[in-house]
């Protein structure tokens, strides 16, 4: 049994990231403010349920989780599905390849990569269908584990894993159709494709 | 006890290796694999190229109104603002 008063010394310095996954879940600021307002609150009122000794930033992302699909998801639901089953391996990578490097030290497609503007990576991110969008939030940029994401979102792990693995194909096909159209990378290299 | 795994064993496991979810011996066999194909390794080289970069790119920053109001319904006394400017 967890003590209230400690709840703002362990679950405060996680704030910056759950606003940004807030941020990628909502899509919308406002929203990302309240829905973290929200979790906090509830976390906090929940708090003595939390079992001590065990993942705390896990039970607070399943709290945010269940709070954004209780509160959000009804709202604003963007239904596009492609099916991606017959979509090639190394997708970005195979695109990217055969640019050439402006320093000779670091691979053209790592340069590329690192040279996208942050928004634009964010959006490819937002841009996807809510369940895939929200395994690879949980998996590439939280760092959680098949086990953790499935308790999170509420599915058995082999959802989870079918999930990023669609989910993560149909991020570098965004990435590389937003990079084309923003002008980061040259028209031309999509030949390859 | 090499060659057992191919191109196409590896890249079909590939999110579960880079994610840390194989048991020893699979592990093994992929890295084995890896040693001895440039191509798929590249690959693998950007796939974990391409999440650092998502991972590091997908950060905004609390706006601080945001941590006042939860601070405040929280009970939680943050250290005082600037003054404003006059």
């Amino acid at each position: 049994m967890a003590d209230q008063a400690e709840f703002a010394d362990l679950a405060m310095p996680y704030m910056s990231a759950l606003y940004s996954a807030a941020l990628r879940m909502t899509r919308n600021p406002a929203d990302a403010e309240d829905l973290v307002q929200e979790t906090y609150l509830r976390a906090y009122r929940g708090f003595g349920g939390f079992k001590e000794g065990t993942n705390l930033k896990a039970w607070l992302y399943k709290i945010l989780t269940n709070t954004f699909i209780n509160t959000y998801r009804s709202k604003k639901r963007r239904p596009e599905q492609v099916d991606l089953d017959d979509m090639e391996d190394f997708y970005l990578f195979r695109r990217l390849g055969g640019l050439e490097a402006a320093e000779a030290a670091r691979s053209p497609e790592a340069e590329v990569l690192e040279n996208m503007p942050d928004e634009v990576v964010k959006q490819a991110l937002e841009d996807l269908p809510e369940q895939f969008r929200m395994a690879v939030l949980l998996a590439d940029v939280e760092g959680f584990s098949y086990k953790e994401i499935a308790e999170i979102m509420d599915v058995p792990i082999g959802t989870v894993m079918s999930r990023l693995h669609r989910g993560r194909k149909q991020l570098q096909k965004r990435l590389w159709d937003l990079a084309e159209e923003r002008g980061l990378v040259p028209r031309a290299a999509a030949a390859g494709g | 006890m090499t060659g057992d795994m191919d191109c196409e064993g590896a890249i079909r496991r590939i999110y579960e290796y880079l994610d840390g979810e194989l048991n020893t011996w699979k592990r093994a066999a992929i890295a084995r694999h890896l040693d001895e194909c440039p191509p798929c390794a590249q690959g693998f080289d950007f796939e974990i190229e391409l999440r650092q970069v998502i991972a590091f790119k997908c950060r905004d920053d609390v706006p601080p109104q945001l941590r006042r109001r939860i601070a405040i319904a929280i009970g939680v006394e943050l250290p005082p603002e600037d003054p404003p400017v006059v």
